[in-house]
């Protein structure tokens, strides 16, 4: 996991590197600041002898601001460093993303990916920056502060074996049921979340029923949750500065009470003892740090975890080695398909199909929800891949295909369609990036959507909103289709997209079909037979199975789920077309 | 994490703050009291405790060497002395520490509970108008915030400016010259800070809006995922991805760079204060013999003590910054006007006797209105549910009209559908029944009372609900046909089940009717979710509904179930529906067809299909009805 994330550290390798470097300098020279603190006092004040002020604050001086450089360098460096990991995390991810099959992004959920993508980095960022400088920092100052005292007086010195092992045990237990108190907290913190969404969405049937004051009073009980929960756990983290205290105050005690003896004895200076004592400061002070640092990053690594999960997914639909590069003609074959979402479930959505489609052919398909209709469709370009049996396009496995070149002859217009930010024309150029304005208005006017873009203001270069809520479902539908016969594909795949189109213009984009584009292979799902009823042929789908195929005066005597479907639509006889 | 913010726009608004302390002081005079004294004496103790080594060395070390034989008592007296002072700042930062841990957590669960229960009061309109990411963000992040600053920044401060002042004044009775050396380098490190501040706050704002950018762009990929591969436009995502992804670089390599660049430039300003004085003091001591060497000692240490608190300070004045945000958007939600209630007319348990309305306490499942006369004198009028608008015009805001003119009846029993495109104000009709909304002109009327003169909870409580969107709370299946009616037993709760053809579906659950679901109504369906909500319509028992597009997302299978066991429901009741599916509302006895706010066509289906207007086109689709 470690080895996928640091893989991505790519060319911020050398800041990487200078980072804990100048980390390093900065603390041996904030170090010997305490050192000639104490010479200032011993050597010169104490010694009336102001050259060795000067000297030594000279010194000093030069320590500070070595320190501030290299400290700065180094905040610097760490800072580039552990942004310039989060970019290429982000965009290794965002690659990887985009090669994924649908199965891949199922299995994450788009709002998961987005929290790995932007959160998990993020505090893997900063844990990183941390890593870089903390933790170089904290065991450093830790190891050259314990070196120094030892130097200045290895009796003296053994005072802080005795801290460091009781602040490091006594610090590793509270975190340990601190971590515990808190994990428990922030799952009540989650309960809050979930308690207040559900109170505001619902907020209609609450005031409907009149029940603001039995939410509040429910609304309470969370709360307390979470204030126990809260109280609980910082009882704990709360022992952590009286500790710290206890441990520096009992050094220093310690110290004076041994240092006295001494000084008098000959075996220590004052000076010395002075500076004992600002070490006791960064010793237990950076054994803290160290401490925290851990538990930062451990809990960094849930995060991190996530992010190797995705940069380690096999996208499940890749190109084949060999690919074919040109599809013939726009032919279907479906040979004993069998499909499940998830493997070796033997939980088929779609059992068993046999089906061949002529090139130039028109296909209604018909069925309720949960007939895997979609599914069946999304087959073809590959979105997902067969569990059995085998899809041939223009006489080819599907399989066999560059995916570009199987995608670009196969054009399907999703049911969740969807526009994107920016231009009308924009929206349609995704069909072909070089399309001409001449073909885009060809397209627009065969799918009827050029009379409502050129009653716009700003006609093809009208603004659309992320998601295009700023035009209607019917006409949103309609701009799908342009996009879609932009591509001038083979095959045209429409799944439900005409559903908020009246039926008149819905027609009329049946007849540019029939009479603009009669070569390419047209596969139409509705829930309207309106919609299939010129169709060559119709498929009545039914819990994955093909449950009828013919045309629609075929199906109406022999087929039962078909001749409801046409009840329940036309019932009342009114006239219809 | 992401709110590691220096700030530098250092406007405080001092009203938010006052308002902040007078809220937390309310509930917690006492405590704060003692925690403020523990404060005091804690940073008092950690004062001397720097002035203590230098007493060491000079009274009591120092003399030691002098003497011929060494007594020691007076220093093991000393040191037991300081050790029991030590002690008692000890107990003391305990003792503050876990006060303020109570006090915390209590204001934080008080101001949440408050902001609950004033939320329950605000109008519909309220959260018509909020993104409901924005309300829970009140809670959640805003009141962290406040959190950061009750438990930590204001303790901090208060200890820090004792610090501060108190080694302030050690440092003029010591000297007044050196003092001088130290308000000169605080100058400096105020430079620092407001330098360091301005920046990191600059880019920690870019770093925000690139996040929001990035985010936003990656969600309308993920969105759009699918059609990103039916297009092969992968290559031109990435693309344009990382365009927006090297600007989010740039701001937070940038933003965290100054954060960091805080410590080294203070701690070493710091440093560089030190060796000032010490050369500057060392001048005074031995050349010109104007203090003696023990005082500068004793200075210079003193000067050490004095930097953490300043760069303490300038860290909290931050988080006092983003806490006044915060807690401006929760007084802002605290302030929200309340929804009014001064109808006087409430609804009231009768029985019948001799053919008269008589008030009583018991549950007799007869209602009736109680509409309290001048002179004291109470009429009661029978619930009925008959439901009449007069010219009722109406707009969400003033400058739009949503409806106009609109005159209707419902008599008691009768099923009213609304057909017309989105936009139409079908809805809104159903708004303004209940009094989410209000009429700006005209008027409506329920059993022959002016809606407005009704109390709005027992209006409410007298019509029932069903919406499109199934609005289940997390609980059992029970409580949530209970919701509207708490006291209903467990007979009751099957009866509404049944009739709402829910029942056969909970029994083939594993825990029946006391299976858990959560708020998203997991683990059910979308047509079983439906089916419980009108159950709960129907042990609402009210005698007006209102459906509300209530089985648009279901597919037409599931439909049949749903429908049926709405008719059942609807039967006998005067019923609102609003349906997108026409083939539903065939049987409406009024059917009325709405256009830009206004009611073009009114009739039941034959006659409406006969007159070959909107609605046959609608029914015959030849218009969108999108």
């Amino acid at each position: 996991m470690l080895k996928t994330i640091l893989k991505e550290v790519k060319e911020f390798k050398l800041a990487s590197i200078l980072t804990p470097i100048l980390m390093l300098l900065e603390v041996i020279s904030e170090l010997m600041i305490p050192l000639m603190m104490g010479l200032i006092i011993d050597k010169g004040i104490n010694s009336s002898n102001l050259n060795a002020v000067f000297k030594y604050g000279s010194l000093m001086l030069i320590c500070a601001f070595a320190a501030l450089l290299f400290g700065g360098l180094s905040a610097h460096y760490g800072a580039y460093a552990a942004a310039g990991l989060a970019k290429n995390l982000r965009s290794t991810m965002f690659k990887k993303i985009q090669g994924f099959s649908f199965k891949n992004i199922d299995k994450f959920e788009t709002s998961s990916l987005i929290t790995r993508m932007m959160t998990d980095v993020t505090n893997t960022q900063h844990s990183y920056q941390m890593s870089l400088r903390m933790g170089v920092r904290a065991p450093f100052t830790f190891i050259i502060a314990l070196f120094m005292t030892f130097s200045i007086n290895k009796k003296l010195a053994s005072i802080f074996l005795y801290a460091i092992i009781f602040l490091a045990i006594s610090l590793l237990s509270m975190m340990y049921f601190a971590r515990i108190a808190f994990k428990e907290a922030f799952e009540r913190y989650d309960d809050l979340n979930s308690s207040i969404q559900e109170n505001v969405s619902n907020i209609r049937v609450v005031k409907a029923y009149v029940k603001e004051k039995d939410e509040t009073a429910r609304f309470i009980k969370t709360t307390k949750k979470l204030y126990d929960a809260f109280v609980k756990a910082e009882n704990i983290t709360v022992l952590n500065s009286p500790i710290m205290m206890l441990t520096t105050n009992a050094c220093i005690i310690a110290l004076s009470w041994f240092g006295a003896n001494m000084i008098v004895n000959k075996t220590l200076t004052t000076g010395e003892l002075m500076s004992m004592f600002t070490y006791t400061m960064n010793i237990l002070h950076s054994l803290m740090m160290v401490s925290f640092f851990f538990i930062m990053i451990i809990m960094s690594f849930a995060s991190m975890k996530r992010i190797s999960e995705i940069i380690n997914e096999t996208p499940s639909i890749t190109n084949p080695k060999n690919p074919i590069t040109e599809v013939k003609d726009g032919s279907i074959s479906f040979k004993d398909v069998c499909f499940e979402y998830y493997d070796n479930t033997e939980d088929y959505v779609l059992y068993n199909i046999n089906l061949d489609i002529k090139s130039g052919e028109t296909i209604g398909i018909i069925g309720g929800t949960g007939s895997s209709k979609s599914t069946l469709v999304q087959l073809i370009p590959r979105l997902y891949d067969v569990s059995l049996g085998s899809i041939e396009v223009g006489g080819v496995d599907v399989r066999n295909y560059d995916l570009k070149i199987l995608r670009d002859a196969v054009s399907m217009v999703l049911q969740k369609n969807t526009l994107f930010s920016g231009t009308i024309k924009d929206n349609l150029k995704w069909g072909n990036k070089n399309a001409s304005d001449e073909e885009i208005i060809e397209a627009a006017k065969h799918a009827q959507a050029h009379d409502f873009i050129m009653s716009f203001k700003d006609g093809y270069d009208t603004h659309i909103e992320q998601g295009g809520t700023n035009v209607s479902g019917g006409q949103k539908q309609r701009l799908t289709i342009a996009r879609a016969l932009l591509k001038k594909p083979k095959i045209l795949i429409l799944d439900d997209s005409t559903s908020a189109v009246d039926t008149a213009t819905d027609a009329h984009i049946r007849k540019a079909f029939r009479e603009e584009l009669p070569d390419i292979t047209k596969l139409i799902i509705s829930q309207r037979i309106s919609s299939i009823i010129d169709a060559d042929r119709i498929i009545v789908l039914d819990d994955g199975k093909i449950n009828g195929i013919g045309t629609h005066e075929e199906l109406l005597e022999t087929n039962n789920i078909y001749q409801e479907v046409y009840e329940t639509q036309y019932k009342g006889g009114d006239s219809h077309e | 994490m992401s709110r590691r913010v220096i700030a530098t726009d250092k406007k405080l608004d001092v009203k938010v703050l006052k308002r902040l302390i007078k809220y937390y002081l309310k509930y917690n005079k006492l405590s704060l009291f003692i925690v403020f004294v523990s404060i005091a004496i804690v940073s008092l103790i950690s004062v001397a405790g720097s002035l203590f080594t230098r007493v060491l060395i000079d009274d009591y070390i120092i003399p030691l060497t002098k003497q011929a034989n060494p007594d020691f008592t007076p220093l093991k007296k000393v040191l037991l002395i300081m050790a029991s002072i030590y002690l008692v700042g000890i107990v003391f930062n305990y003792l503050y520490q876990k006060i303020l841990i109570y006090v915390t957590h209590k204001t934080l669960k008080k101001t949440r509970d408050d902001l609950f229960a004033h939320m329950q009061t605000l109008p519909i309109k309220y959260f018509d108008t909020h993104p409901h990411g924005e309300i829970m963000s009140i809670y959640t992040n805003d009141i962290d915030t406040l959190r950061q600053v009750l438990s930590q920044t204001i303790p901090s401060l208060f200890s820090s400016t004792i610090t501060i002042i108190s080694v302030f004044i050690s440092m003029l009775v010591l000297s007044v010259p050196l003092t001088f050396i130290i308000i000169f380098m605080l100058f400096i490190m105020r430079k620092a800070i407001s330098w360091i501040g301005k920046n990191s706050s600059k880019y920690f704002k870019k770093q925000q809006s690139d996040i929001a950018k990035e985010n936003g762009y990656i969600e309308e990929m993920m969105e759009g995922i699918k059609v990103v591969k039916v297009f092969n436009y992968e290559e031109e995502a990435i693309n344009r991805f990382e365009k927006i992804n090297d600007s989010l670089f740039n701001s937070s390599f940038n933003a965290n760079k100054f954060s960091t660049l805080l410590m080294p430039i203070m701690g070493n300003l710091g440093n560089i204060s030190y060796v000032l004085t010490a050369a500057i003091g060392g001048i005074f001591a031995i050349a010109f013999n104007s203090i003696t060497v023990g005082t500068l000692a004793s200075f210079l240490n003193l000067n050490k003590s004095f930097n953490m608190p300043v760069i303490q300070i300038s860290n909290q004045f931050n988080a006092i910054i983003m806490a006044m945000a915060g807690a401006e958007r929760v007084f802002k939600l605290l302030d929200e006007e309340s929804e009014t209630n001064e109808g006087d007319v409430t609804l009231v348990n009768v029985r019948k006797e001799n053919g008269k309305l008589i008030e009583c306490d018991e549950c007799t499942n007869i209602w009736a209105w109680k509409h309290p006369g001048r002179n004291g004198e109470d009429r009661l009028i029978l619930l009925k549910g008959d439901v009449r608008f007069y010219d009722v015009t109406f707009g969400y805001n003033e400058n739009q009209t949503v409806l106009k003119n609109i005159n209707l009846y419902a008599e008691p029993g009768q099923k009213l559908a609304f057909v017309g495109a989105t936009g139409a104000g079908k809805t809104t009709i159903t708004n303004l029944i209940n009094r989410f909304y209000d009429i700006q002109e005209g008027s409506i009327t329920y059993d022959g009372i002016d809606i407005k003169l009704i109390n709005k909870n027992d209006l409410r409580r007298s019509l029932g609900i069903v919406l499109q969107e199934t609005n289940l709370f997390s609980g059992t299946i029970k409580d949530n046909i209970k919701y509207a009616n708490p006291e209903a037993t467990d007979e009751e709760v099957i009866q509404a089940a049944k009739l709402a053809n829910a029942d056969g579906f909970i029994r083939h659950l594993e825990h029946g009717y006391d299976t858990v679901i959560k708020s998203d109504g997991s683990p059910l369906s979308q047509g079983q979710k439906q089916l419980l909500s009108i159950a709960r319509a129907a042990l609402a028992n009210s005698p007006v509904l209102i459906l509300d597009e209530a089985t648009s997302s279901i597919d037409s299978r599931t439909e049949k179930i749903v429908q049926s066991g709405m008719d059942k429901l609807m039967s006998g009741r005067t019923t609102f529906v609003i349906a997108h599916r026409l083939s539903t509302i065939k049987n409406s006895n009024v059917i009325l067809v709405l256009d830009h706010g206004e009611i073009i066509e009114r009739g039941n289906h034959e006659s409406l299909l006969k007159e070959k207007g909107t609605y046959y086109k609608l029914y015959t689709g030849l218009l969108e009805i999108e």
